[in-house]
C-alpha cells in the first residue's frame, strides 16, 4: 500500500481510481464528501473544472476565486467559488503548496499557437474535456469549458507581469484534498501535453479518491 | 494616410452595450475622465461558441497583462482583436467583473426608483443583459478584459490594484481580425479601492483599417502571434 493511503485506512473510501494520462473523468461529489487527487509520479497536471450539480451553468470561476482571496495561487484554505458567488469546494489539505488557475487547459488549437502548426493533431485536455461532457448525458458542452484549475502546476507571475510555466513544485505522492461544500460535478483531464517541460515531457497517472 | 471614421459613440459610466466589429476595423476607446475601467468580452460573430480566452491569451504571449502589441486570443487558436495602439501600458484580464454582491457590499444598493439611470449597476448583470440580446447566457460568461486597469501579483501571488493607471484621454485601439461581437460594461474594477460608486464614461470611435501586414507589430510580437494570425487568416481565404 502506498504511503498516501495510510492515513485513510480508517476512513470509508467510496471511490478509488487511477486516471491514466490523456484520460478524462466526470463524477459527482456530494456535499460533505472529500475528493483527493494524488500526483502519483510528480508534476502531472490535473486540469479540473467544477459545476454546481443542480445548476451546471453555475460553475467554477477562476476570476471570482482569485479576487475573493486576493491571490492568484490556490492552496489549503482556498475557497473555490462559482460565477454566482456560491462556494463549490474548499481545499482542505495540500501537500504540494501551490496550484495554478490562470494557465488554462491545453487544446489542439492553442498547441498550434504555442508550439508549432503541426501539433494540431496531438491529444489535448480540451479534447478530453469534450469527450467526457458529450458522453456524460449531463447537458454539458463546449460552452461549459472555462478557465480551469491546474492542480500540481506552477505558473509563476513576476511583479512586472511576466508569466511562464515553470518547473513544478509537486512530486511523487503529493496530493490535494477538496471538500465539497455543495453537491458538485467534477471534471478532470489528466493532461496529455507532450510539448512542455513542466511534466518532463512524460504524462503520468493520477489517483482519485472520494470519501 | 486618410482614416475613415465609420461611427462615433460614447458609453456613460455604469452602462453596457454590445455591437459587431467587422474584420479590418478599429475600435478606439478613450478613457475621458481617467482611471476608468471597461469590462470587455469578445465572441466570433460567425460562431459564437468561439470566444475570448484569458488563459490562451496570456500563455501564448507569456504575459500577465495586455498592452500595445498584444492580441486577444479566442479558445480556437485564433485572434479576435489586436491592440495596435495604447497610451495606457497595462490592461488587466485576470480579475473578472463586479456582481450584485460586490457592488452592494462596497457601495450599497441604489435602485432605479430612487436614482433613475444613476442607479448602482454591476458588470455581471450588465454583461448578461447584453449577452442575452444575442442568444447567449451564463454559459457564455468567461474571464474578461478590464481595459485601463492594472493589477499586479507579487512573488507570493498576492494581488495589488495599482491606482492612477490611466490618465484623462488615455486610449486603446483594437483592430479586429475577425467579425466580432463586442460586449462592454463601463463598470468599476472589482479591486478599485474608491469607496464611492463612480464608474467612468468612455468615448468610442470605429475606424476602417487595412489588414495586418507582414511587418505588423502584433504579428511580430512573438512567434506564437505569427501562428495565431496564420490560423485566423485561414478562415478568410
Amino acid at each position: 500500500m502506498s504511503k498516501n493511503t495510510v492515513e485513510l485506512e480508517s476512513c470509508n473510501v467510496l471511490f478509488d481510481f487511477v486516471l491514466d494520462a490523456g484520460e478524462s473523468w466526470i463524477h459527482d461529489v456530494r456535499a460533505g464528501q472529500t475528493l483527493r487527487i494524488v500526483d502519483l509520479e510528480g508534476n502531472q497536471s490535473a486540469d479540473t473544472l467544477i459545476y454546481n450539480a443542480n445548476d451546471p451553468a453555475d460553475r467554477y470561476s477562476a476570476t471570482d476565486t482569485i479576487i475573493a482571496q486576493r491571490n492568484i495561487y490556490l492552496t489549503t484554505g482556498s475557497r473555490l467559488l462559482s460565477i454566482e458567488g456560491n462556494l463549490l469546494m474548499t481545499i482542505v489539505n495540500d501537500t504540494c503548496g501551490r496550484h495554478d488557475t490562470i494557465g488554462g487547459a491545453c487544446s489542439a488549437e492553442s498547441n498550434t499557437v504555442r508550439y508549432s502548426l503541426d501539433k494540431k493533431f496531438m491529444h489535448s485536455c480540451r479534447d478530453s474535456f469534450l469527450h467526457a461532457v458529450v458522453n456524460c448525458n449531463c447537458h454539458l458542452g463546449k460552452r461549459d469549458l472555462t478557465s480551469n484549475i491546474n492542480f500540481f502546476m506552477n505558473v509563476p507571475v513576476s511583479e512586472n507581469g511576466d508569466l511562464n510555466f515553470a518547473d513544478g513544485l509537486s512530486g511523487p505522492g503529493k496530493y490535494v484534498d477538496l471538500r465539497a461544500d455543495m453537491d458538485v460535478k467534477v471534471l478532470i483531464s489528466n493532461c496529455p501535453q507532450l510539448n512542455n517541460p513542466c511534466n518532463a515531457y512524460n504524462p503520468t497517472p493520477l489517483r482519485l479518491m472520494i470519501w | 494616410m486618410s482614416v475613415k471614421v465609420l461611427w462615433e459613440d460614447s458609453i456613460p459610466g455604469g452602462s453596457h452595450g454590445s455591437f459587431i466589429m467587422k474584420r479590418d476595423t478599429i475600435l478606439k476607446v478613450t478613457d475621458i475622465v481617467g482611471n476608468g475601467n471597461l469590462v470587455a468580452l469578445f465572441y466570433n460573430m460567425d460562431n459564437k461558441l468561439e470566444r475570448y480566452n484569458m488563459a490562451d491569451t496570456l500563455k501564448a504571449q507569456h504575459t500577465f497583462f495586455l498592452s500595445k502589441g498584444n492580441v486577444c486570443y479566442s479558445d480556437m487558436g485564433r485572434i479576435l482583436c489586436s491592440i495596435v495602439d495604447s497610451s495606457c501600458t497595462w490592461h488587466d484580464t485576470i480579475s473578472g467583473m463586479s456582481n450584485t454582491e460586490t457592488i452592494t457590499t462596497k457601495y450599497g444598493a441604489l435602485n432605479y426608483q430612487e436614482a433613475r439611470n444613476d442607479m448602482h449597476r454591476n458588470a455581471q448583470d450588465s454583461v448578461l443583459i447584453e449577452l442575452s440580446k444575442w442568444g447567449l447566457d451564463r454559459r457564455d460568461l468567461v474571464a474578461n478584459v478590464n481595459f485601463f486597469s492594472k493589477v499586479t501579483a507579487n512573488a507570493q501571488g498576492v494581488l495589488s490594484f495599482v491606482s492612477d493607471n490611466s490618465k484623462p484621454g488615455d486610449f486603446v485601439e483594437l483592430r479586429f481580425e475577425m467579425n466580432v461581437l463586442v460586449v462592454l460594461a463601463s463598470s468599476q474594477h472589482v479591486l478599485d479601492p474608491s469607496p464611492r460608486y463612480s464608474p467612468n464614461p468612455f468615448a468610442l470611435t470605429s475606424l476602417k483599417c487595412s489588414s495586418a501586414g507582414p511587418y505588423d507589430l502584433c504579428r511580430n510580437l512573438c512567434p506564437e502571434n505569427g501562428r495565431g494570425f496564420y490560423n485566423t487568416e485561414l478562415i478568410f481565404r
